[in-house]
């Protein structure tokens, strides 16, 4: 009987002492929690250091979605880059794992911080390029896709892109 | 057959095969890039190395290349010995040294033959620290993109495009590592083969320019078993489709059609399915001549409104499928049934398949044709009008080569020992044409002579053959028939060419006759006979010899016999002169059209029903060789368009006919003709039906990795509907199925483990190069080799060249020359202006040179004024004057299919003058230069 009451009381002198720590709830939204920046949520589509859609449309963010979110169709722009004619997430889908960042080749897609995506229509969730593209470079700075690949566009010439030499003159007659 | 053991395993393998060819066979990976199964071996690019041992007490072993080692009893091997695997990953670093970061921004990427073997090798870092060397990319034409940084120098390019396709503007320029593949200075690649670079090379030097400018990768494609309509040679393809769109065309294998090539009109003259002028909604014409647009009830009734009354005629069309056409046959009466020829090709191609049916030769597949050892051509320019068989007669001319290779003991893939071996020496190959031909390259003579006089040159081989010679050919013919008729009897495969392309029956009789006269001597000959379109010769079998043309239809029609016209997938206006076809679409009171595009015949209709094209339905075609074969859709259809078969079916259901109370399903319609019409008793083997299941599951027209699925119609509704159900077929508009082991008819992609690029296709082939694990595709309907003979033929009179009268001659075009393909964009650049061609003394005698203005008129001569009417313009075409020295005397050449050529018929006596005021004419197609017409269009 007597161990009983003891052990009642002690519960009871436990939870009091709970009073006087520190609380782990935060008051979101009025507190925002600190989200590192490799942090996965809202994904953004980045452009280069140039001011460039970094995108290329090369299809390898969405062959490596898992849920199949992601759809867009390859173009041709004039100076000879390649881009997404669209580019849509369907982040009713999305299951924020980062994979599409992972398999990016030229850091286009990026996942940001933001989780903030409630809406009340579905459809909202869908986000076309428009909603995607953010005018900096997001995580990575310096990289710059054509700068590096050997695809001649305006302004980057064949054999101007890193470690390229001039182009072979074929018809040369030196050995 | 040799036992060789590779890592320790002992294996039975075939003998005269390399050890290359037996490791793949055998389902073992061992990567390369040189060899190609078509192309044999060189051993240039050195990726193919094992270790072999001399014997079980050999350690050491040496590097030898499987490629180029024979398999020999014993022989002991080793693939994953560390040797072997640390030299592949050296070779593979070496070819990387250049290779730019292109894989994102290529169109390979994904299906790319160099990053398989790279990763195959398990070569990671690149450790030279040197510049990468860079080149200069070329203009190859519309069709083709050049991006020569990929390049590995495998040599596989000009090895297909000189050696294999006989191409002469492709090469290897510069030596060591300046080495450059591609043309002495910007332009078009002139081989009507060029296409295939794009799947020969290993990576992303030749890409598909359409496809660059609008590109999906290959896991993204849905794709089904298809075949080609731009001829009547039936190859099968494999058209690839995203967002609504046709992307690309890619071969489909099959070792008795086309193996592994295709030409360029079958592979980039797809576009037309998603052209602008393809009809969306049935459009029904109101009282002010324009159309309005219906749904498909209203149509359905509208249709039955029109053909109840029971006095109907139907045209049906040697490009649609054999199930449209039963259908419309079914529905309009077997008597009042055209099989849509004109009435100047009807005759010919049942002429075709008559000798077909009646010769004692064998009708040959792509793989016999290549077996020839000697060749006659009459009157057909088949790189033109069937190209894929000219291809098979680029390499049948090199069985002199492998005759001398077996006297020295090389074995058959020892290409470039055999090649150096022969130099030109080729098996003889004869043409007797109206004019060159393209073949004439590697043909032992070729003789340009009138269609009457290629016929008489048949006749007298035909005789000399039989031993009865009939001297009744000038002195020079005379010794041609002699050298023709030594090779053709010297011969142990000889095979006879001809076709409808020249517009000539006696032609085509001559050749029947050859053939004939070789089997008479007891040799296996072979006779082909090209037809124009793709299901032209399955029209023939549909109808049999005595359909009703379209002149007698409309005499018919014109007596009050019918009042309603239906017409499938057909533009009439190409298949005779405008005023004909007036005429005729004149004599009845409503025509109904079934077509895909709109075109000069469903902008007269009074109904016209958007149809699917060949990559949205399902159908049987029948290809020149007699061949059976069916196309799935890759697609559905979208807005109001239907199959054409959906169509007739639907309507013959308004119409409560009994006949097809017991249809519902393709598959039916296939069978109810099958056991309809005798001659087509074998089309149901052509595939396997709907209820067809590869162990237990449907096989999926998307590859496992198909991306997007959630999102490609997000923007429409976040609500993603079920995948649509392929009710008329055992494939499946998904990525969930079973693409392994099923019938060779319904391969819709070659992927495996490892193998991302094209060259998977050896895990889908009983052994490599040979045919499809499930089989090769399609039935054969002729049976071949039991004719009784073709029976007597007599030569026509020899063709006299009169002054100031000229014989037409159909000059075929690859690009142009058939209705569809050249809707294509790209194609639609290398589409030449409509012509006339004429020999240069013809051109002095009517003082104009090339690119003057040709003013072509009924023929006026004394004597003959057959079909001239004085007083009334008798001006049939004003064209482009082309000088051909190589054309027949008294003859000149219309290219077939351009436009401004419409009044003009094959072998019809004109003449010409020149045409005062002439501006060249821009590129076109028939039909392109109308103007809306009173009826309007529907675009």
């Amino acid at each position: 009987m007597l161990k009983a009451m003891i052990s009642q009381l002690r519960t009871i002198w436990t939870i009091l002492q709970h009073t006087f720590t520190k609380a782990e709830t935060v008051q979101y939204p009025e507190q925002m929690p600190y989200l590192a920046p490799r942090y996965r949520g809202r994904i953004v589509l980045t452009k280069d250091p140039d001011g460039e859609e970094r995108c290329v449309a090369c299809n390898l963010c969405a062959v490596a979605c898992p849920v199949d979110c992601i759809a867009l169709q390859q173009g041709v722009k004039e100076d000879g880059r390649w881009y997404p004619e669209f580019f849509r997430i369907n982040f009713s889908r999305c299951v924020m794992c980062g994979m599409c960042e992972e398999a990016c080749p030229t850091n286009a897609i990026q996942l940001t911080p933001d989780f903030e995506m409630c809406e009340y229509d579905r459809n909202n969730m869908v986000y076309e390029k428009e909603h995607l593209q953010i005018n900096g470079t997001g995580k990575y700075h310096d990289y710059n896709f054509y700068r590096v690949t050997g695809l001649a566009i305006t302004g980057k010439d064949k054999g101007q892109a890193q470690n390229e030499a001039e182009p072979i003159d074929v018809k040369g007659l030196l050995p | 057959m040799p036992v060789i053991q590779v890592d320790g395993q002992e294996y039975e393998v075939e003998a005269g095969k390399n050890l290359l060819e037996a490791c793949l066979s055998l389902g073992l990976d061992l990567p390369y890039f040189c060899w190609h199964p078509a192309m044999g071996s060189i051993g240039a690019c050195r990726q193919c190395a094992v270790v072999q041992y001399l014997n079980a007490e050999d350690e050491r072993g040496r590097i030898v290349m499987g490629c180029m080692t024979p398999v020999t009893d014993g022989a002991i091997f080793s693939l994953s010995g560390d040797k072997a695997r640390g030299f592949r990953q050296a070779i593979v670093e070496s070819l990387m040294l250049n290779h730019p970061h292109d894989c994102p921004v290529c169109a390979e990427g994904g299906e790319c033959h160099l990053q398989d073997m790279t990763v195959m090798v398990g070569h990671r870092d690149r450790h030279y620290r040197g510049r990468k060397n860079t080149h200069r990319n070329q203009y190859l034409g519309p069709l083709i993109n050049h991006e020569m940084n990929r390049c590995i120098t495998c040599y596989r390019c000009t090895r297909y495009y000189r050696d294999y396709a006989g191409g002469t503007d492709l090469a290897a320029l510069a030596s060591r590592d300046h080495v450059y593949f591609g043309r002495h200075s910007d332009g078009v690649l002139q081989s009507e083969f060029a296409g295939n670079l794009l799947e020969v090379c290993p990576t992303g030097v030749f890409t598909d320019k359409s496809l660059v400018h609008n590109y999906t990768r290959k896991w993204d494609l849905q794709s089904a078993p298809s075949v080609c309509v731009g001829c009547a040679m039936g190859c099968n393809t494999l058209p690839g489709e995203r967002y609504g769109k046709i992307k690309r065309v890619h071969n489909r294998f099959n070792a008795e059609v086309n193996g592994y090539f295709l030409c360029d009109r079958g592979r980039f003259g797809a576009g037309f399915v998603h052209d602008e002028r393809r009809l969306q909604y049935p459009g029904l014409r109101n009282n002010d001549g324009r159309y309005d647009a219906i749904n498909h009830h209203e149509a359905l009734q509208y249709m039955d409104r029109a053909c109840a009354p029971g006095k109907v005629a139907g045209i049906g069309s040697p490009r649609a499928s054999v199930e449209a056409n039963f259908l419309l046959r079914t529905l309009v009466g077997e008597e009042n049934f055209a099989p849509g020829f004109s009435d100047a090709e009807q005759p010919l191609v049942e002429l075709v398949l008559r000798l077909q049916q009646d010769s004692r030769a064998l009708v040959p597949d792509i793989t016999t044709i290549e077996s020839a050892d000697a060749v006659l051509i009459l009157g057909e320019d088949l790189t033109n009008t069937a190209p894929r068989i000219a291809l098979a007669l680029r390499q049948s001319v090199r069985n002199k080569a492998y005759e001398m290779a077996a006297e020295l003991r090389l074995e058959t893939w020892q290409d470039g020992a055999i090649r150096n071996l022969a130099q030109d020496q080729r098996s003889p190959l004869y043409i007797a044409a109206v004019a060159d031909t393209p073949l004439d390259d590697v043909a032992t003579n070729r003789i340009s002579l009138a269609p009457d006089d290629i016929a008489r040159l048949g006749n007298a081989i035909a005789a000399n053959i039989a031993g009865q010679p009939n001297a009744d050919l000038e002195q020079p013919l005379q010794e041609q028939v002699e050298m023709i008729t030594t090779a053709l009897a010297g011969a142990q495969r000889p095979l006879v060419l001809s076709g409808t392309g020249c517009g000539s029956t006696a032609v085509l009789a001559a050749a029947g006759q050859v053939a004939d006269a070789l089997c008479g001597n007891g040799v296996p000959a072979m006779l082909c006979l090209a037809v124009p379109e793709a299901n032209s010769l399955g029209q023939a079998l549909l109808t049999g010899c005595d359909a009703p043309g379209l002149a007698q239809l409309q005499q018919r029609a014109a007596s009050g016999e019918f009042d309603t016209l239906v017409v499938l997938e057909n533009d009439l206006y190409r298949r005779g002169s405008s005023a004909q076809i007036d005429q005729l679409l004149g004599a009845f009171q409503q025509v109904l059209v079934l077509d895909g595009l709109d075109n000069q015949t469903t902008s007269s209709a009074t109904l016209a029903l958007p149809a699917a094209s060949f990559a949205e339905s399902n159908g049987t075609l029948i290809s020149l060789e007699g061949r059976a074969q069916h196309h799935y859709p890759v697609f559905q259809p979208h807005a109001e368009r239907r199959p054409s078969w959906t169509w007739l079916l639907a309507c013959m259901k308004e119409m409560q006919r009994e006949e097809v109370r017991s249809l519902h399903h393709f598959d039916d319609i296939t069978r109810a003709c099958a056991a309809t019409i005798p001659a087509l008793a074998g089309i149901t083997a052509a595939a396997p039906d709907h209820h067809f299941r590869n162990a237990g599951v449907r096989i999926p027209r998307q590859t496992h990795r198909y991306s997007g699925r959630t999102a490609m119609r997000a923007d429409i509704s976040v609500h993603e509907p079920r995948q649509p159900v392929d009710e008329e077929s055992p494939l499946a508009f998904s990525m969930e199925g079973l693409n392994r082991d099923q019938p060779g008819a319904l391969l819709p992609y070659v992927w495996a483990p490892g193998w991302n690029s094209n060259q998977s296709l050896h895990k889908f082939q009983a052994e490599v190069g040979g045919p499809l694990k499930g089989g090769t595709a399609g039935a054969r309907l002729l049976q071949s080799g039991i004719g009784a003979g073709p029976g007597t033929f007599t030569a026509p009179a020899p063709f006299k060249a009169e002054p100031g009268r000229w014989q037409l001659v159909p000059r075929q075009r690859i690009f142009g020359s058939d209705e569809l393909s050249a809707l294509s964009p790209g194609l639609a650049e290398l589409v030449q202006p409509g012509f006339i061609e004429i020999c240069a003394a013809d051109a002095q005698l009517l003082g104009v040179t090339e690119g003057d203005g040709l003013v072509v008129t009924k023929g006026i001569t004394k004597g003959a004024t057959e079909g001239v009417t004085t007083g009334v313009d008798n001006t049939l075409a004003t064209l482009e004057a082309r000088i051909n020295d190589s054309m027949a005397v008294g003859c000149a050449g219309f290219s077939v299919g351009l436009a401004g050529v419409q009044n003009l018929r094959p072998l019809a006596p004109v003449s010409l003058r020149r045409a005062e005021g002439w501006q060249r004419r821009s590129p076109e197609l028939i039909g392109s230069d109308r103007d809306a017409g009173p009826g309007g269009t529907h675009v």
